[in-house]
């Protein structure tokens, strides 16, 4: 497989606790991943970790070839690994098309001009107006973040991020705090996600990660104890201890 | 109601702010000359209230923008007056070079003061920010033979205006000289602030994780916003060096920063409207009820600025803006 995403033996401890231990996973172009697991198992210390927010304490990164792990940040979101928040960060008193057209500005470089006007970008606007329309967010488009649902911000996150054209995209929980009710917009969005785009979705919401998701990882105790469909992972044994933990022992 | 066409509502916003804009801006030009016409034995008052105001407005794109909270901006303006004040001694009496001299100041010590501030965050940030301006009140007390010590420096004589004006003893034009300056400032702010650099600006103050998420590092545009920040800061010291043609050590002092501060809550946090209001306000007030009662004037601006912030909590700007909502809001309702 010609990976474009690649984690490698990837170890993490604060003091004695090893919160991710010798975590492999690497996704071709294109491919639909889905980290799960069950509370405490290490997820966002993962998302931390690939995303340059804490250093690791072993194992690398690799982003289309490029070793990325001594990179913050910052810099590996202009290489290409893009991510998307867990609680939706924005900013409240911009609207979403304000978000999308510095997103837009950003990839092409011109983010902190000051010898520009924001407003009067005829070909960034017309790219944002692009974006909000295919998430269905144009009605709102100039209103406050603030003032918008929150399934409203969801898709926005969505929107931003496609607006920086990543190679890998993370969703950390994209349809945490959302009415049930609204679950189907976020899939929606999803399925409009290029299909070039590799994609790694950590979710607790079984039905959305089996529609999503063509391969499912687990991560349970800071390792991963599962690689395989999506089919598969409820009859695992080693996934329903780790979820199930004392109970399964209970009832057997 | 008639849905107007995407393309075109997206033209006519930024024309409409433009528009808002130019207006506002004829509106500070305006009050400005009605200054120079209503208060002719006052206008060397005037000038330093513009002196001031450059200094707010400084401090304005700091904590208002960036969410960098301050009380050493008159390191800024110190520097920019100090700078001013010795090079017209040593002979550079131009008046526009000397206010660039006091830019370019304001400009590099922006960037010290960035480039230590920016290294903490909150509170440890605002202390750094305090020490910075007693260490250069301490360094141009110190400084007798350059600086004049607590005397101050004096007995600058700048070149007249364009070679023709004149800095006259009543002080005109050094007000309508300084009224150019802020007007020139006020704009190129405007522009600023409406740029991408600006709107990035904001969205730290918002949120700076979703700007890293964006792929934007922080602290080179705080960084530049320092350096901007320290220009403005520094030319309204140059201002106040050439039109009172004193520089003392008051310029370069805690209280001066405290004060600034003061007036940008008042007059509004994060709109340049705001900036200016607060420090005509503050300064009228403290200058109207200083002559009135010299001993309480102090717990009057206490008072009145404990008022703002419990009845006005976005200071006189916001208010403002809200009536103006409300009214608009009256006048469309009654419309058919």
């Amino acid at each position: 497989m010609n990976a474009v995403f690649e984690v490698a033996h990837l170890s993490k401890s604060f003091g004695g606790l090893r919160v991710n231990h010798d975590v492999s996973i690497a996704m071709a172009a294109g491919e639909r991943l889905a980290l799960i697991g069950p509370n405490g198992a290490g997820k966002t210390t993962f998302v931390n970790l690939v995303t340059g927010r804490i250093p690791p304490s072993a194992g690398s990164v690799r982003l289309a070839g490029e070793d990325i792990t001594s990179l913050g940040a910052v810099a590996r979101v202009r290489r290409g690994l893009v991510r998307t928040f867990q609680v939706t960060r924005l900013f409240p008193d911009m609207t979403p098309e304000e978000h999308v057209v510095m997103a837009i500005l950003q990839r092409q470089g011109r983010a902190t001009r000051i010898l520009a006007r924001f407003h009067g970008d005829g070909a960034a606007s017309d790219e944002a107006a692009g974006i909000l329309a295919t998430l269905s967010l144009t009605a709102i488009a100039r209103r406050k973040v603030a003032e918008i649902a929150y399934g409203q911000q969801r898709l926005l996150e969505i929107a931003i991020a496609m607006a920086q054209r990543p190679k890998v995209l993370l969703l950390d929980e994209p349809a945490a705090g959302v009415p049930s009710s609204d679950t189907p917009l976020i899939e929606r969005a999803l399925e409009r996600l290029p299909a070039s785009l590799a994609v790694l979705m950590i979710e607790h919401d079984m039905d959305l990660v089996f529609r999503f998701a063509k391969r499912v990882v687990v991560l349970a105790a800071g390792e991963l104890i599962f690689q395989g469909l999506p089919a598969d992972v409820a009859r695992d044994d080693r996934v329903r201890e780790a979820y199930l933990g004392s109970y399964a022992h209970a009832g057997g | 109601m008639t849905r107007q066409a995407p393309d075109s509502a997206a033209a006519a916003r930024p024309m409409r702010s433009l528009g808002r804009d130019s207006v506002g801006v004829a509106l500070v030009a305006i009050a400005g000359l009605a200054g120079y016409w209503l208060f002719p034995d006052n206008l060397s008052f005037l000038t330093r209230m513009i002196s001031v105001a450059l200094l707010v407005l400084s401090l304005d794109l700091v904590v208002g923008y960036c969410g960098i909270a301050s009380l050493g901006q008159a390191a800024l303006y110190g520097a920019g007056a100090y700078a001013a004040g010795i090079a017209c001694l040593a002979g550079v009496t131009e008046p526009f070079l000397l206010i660039l001299i006091g830019a370019a100041a304001g400009g590099v010590t922006g960037l010290l003061m960035g480039t230590i501030m920016l290294r903490a965050h909150g509170l440890p940030q605002l202390v750094l920010s305090i020490a910075i301006v007693q260490l250069l009140h301490e360094a141009a007390n110190k400084a007798y033979s350059v600086t004049g010590g607590s005397d101050g420096l004096s007995g600058m004589a700048p070149a007249p205006l364009f070679g023709i004006f004149e800095f006259d003893l009543w002080g005109r034009t050094a007000y309508l000289f300084g009224l150019a300056l802020l007007v020139i400032v006020f704009v190129a702010l405007k522009l600023l602030v409406r740029s991408p650099f600006g709107m990035v600006c904001r969205g730290l103050k918002q949120d700076p994780l979703r700007v890293s998420a964006l792929g934007i590092s922080a602290f080179p545009v705080l960084l530049r916003m320092f350096l901007i920040s320290g220009a403005v800061a520094g030319t309204g010291g140059a201002l106040g060096a050439i039109a009172t043609q004193v520089v003392g050590l008051d310029s370069v002092s805690f209280e001066l920063s405290a004060n600034a501060l003061v007036m940008l809550v008042l007059g509004g946090l994060g709109n340049l409207y705001g900036a200016l209001i607060g420090t005509v306000v503050f300064m009228a007030v403290e200058h109207i009820v200083a002559a009135f009662n010299p001993f309480h004037w102090l717990t009057l601006v206490g008072g009145l600025l404990v008022a703002i912030v419990l009845f006005a909590p976005r200071g006189l700007s916001g208010s403002i803006d809200e009536a103006a909502r409300i009214l608009m809001r009256g006048k469309r309702r009654t419309a058919p």
